[in-house]
């Protein structure tokens, strides 16, 4: 089973996991990417995220579809929320279900950096002060972190 | 020449000032004509040295040719997650 959506609405995380837990799943694991109040030193008050919306609604399935062909009987439900999000809100939930545990969080590692790399989404960020930015991933940055 | 509707997101759009633009190329155009061809126009100079493009939204190469009624898209850094 394998569903996946760029969503402008909010994500609820915890009907994804009730989308994939049957009797049959063992293990399951959720990944929330949450908007966070600082990145690179300065302080943040919300993210605005936009989208290629067919392009990443159609690369999202792809990567979830790779992601299932190692393992047999994944159950993965992956959403990507755009628009305005505060802090706190979630912009990505990726919910894995398998009878064992190494398939589920092997696959929710995957897909998350997957996507980071490859699904057209942007964000921008805005500040305190009122200013707004592009992120650009590519960009080196020193003495930060990424989530 | 075929005329050519590229679309452009984020920061791509911000330099352009649109969400998409139109370029003239020949025939027989690639994906690199149409970059340079973006590189040529008003914000051009944003476009990285190599920008990465999507024809019919999958991702694709320098020497692919595209034709009209294509989908194609310049994609900046995604930034995801």
């Amino acid at each position: 089973m394998i569903r996946t959506a760029i969503t402008d609405a909010a994500i609820d995380a915890a009907a994804l996991l009730a989308e994939v837990t049957t009797d049959a799943t063992g293990a399951t694991t959720l990944f929330l990417g949450t908007v966070r109040d600082v990145n690179e030193g300065r302080a943040v008050t919300g993210i605005e995220y936009s989208a290629y919306t067919a392009m990443a609604a159609e690369e999202l399935q792809r990567i979830a579809e790779e992601a299932s062909l190692g393992f047999d009987g994944l159950r993965i439900a992956v959403e990507h929320r755009v628009g305005m999000l505060a802090l706190r809100d979630i912009s990505v939930a990726i919910a894995i279900a398998h009878a064992r545990r190494a398939p589920a969080l092997e696959t929710s590692r995957f897909i998350i950096e997957a996507l980071k790399q490859r699904v057209p989404i942007w964000k921008r960020e805005q500040y305190v002060d009122g200013d707004r930015r592009w992120v650009d991933p590519t960009t080196p940055h020193v003495g930060t972190a990424t989530p | 020449m075929n005329q050519l509707q590229v679309l452009l997101f984020a920061s791509y759009a911000d330099a352009f000032g649109a969400s998409s633009v139109t370029v003239g190329v020949p025939e027989s155009a690639t994906v690199a004509d149409v970059i340079g061809a973006l590189r040529r126009l008003p914000g051009g100079d944003v476009l990285p040295d190599a920008p990465l493009v999507a024809v019919d939204r999958r991702y694709t190469r320098d020497l692919v040719a595209v034709h009209p009624g294509q989908e194609i898209a310049v994609i900046p850094p995604v930034a995801g997650g």
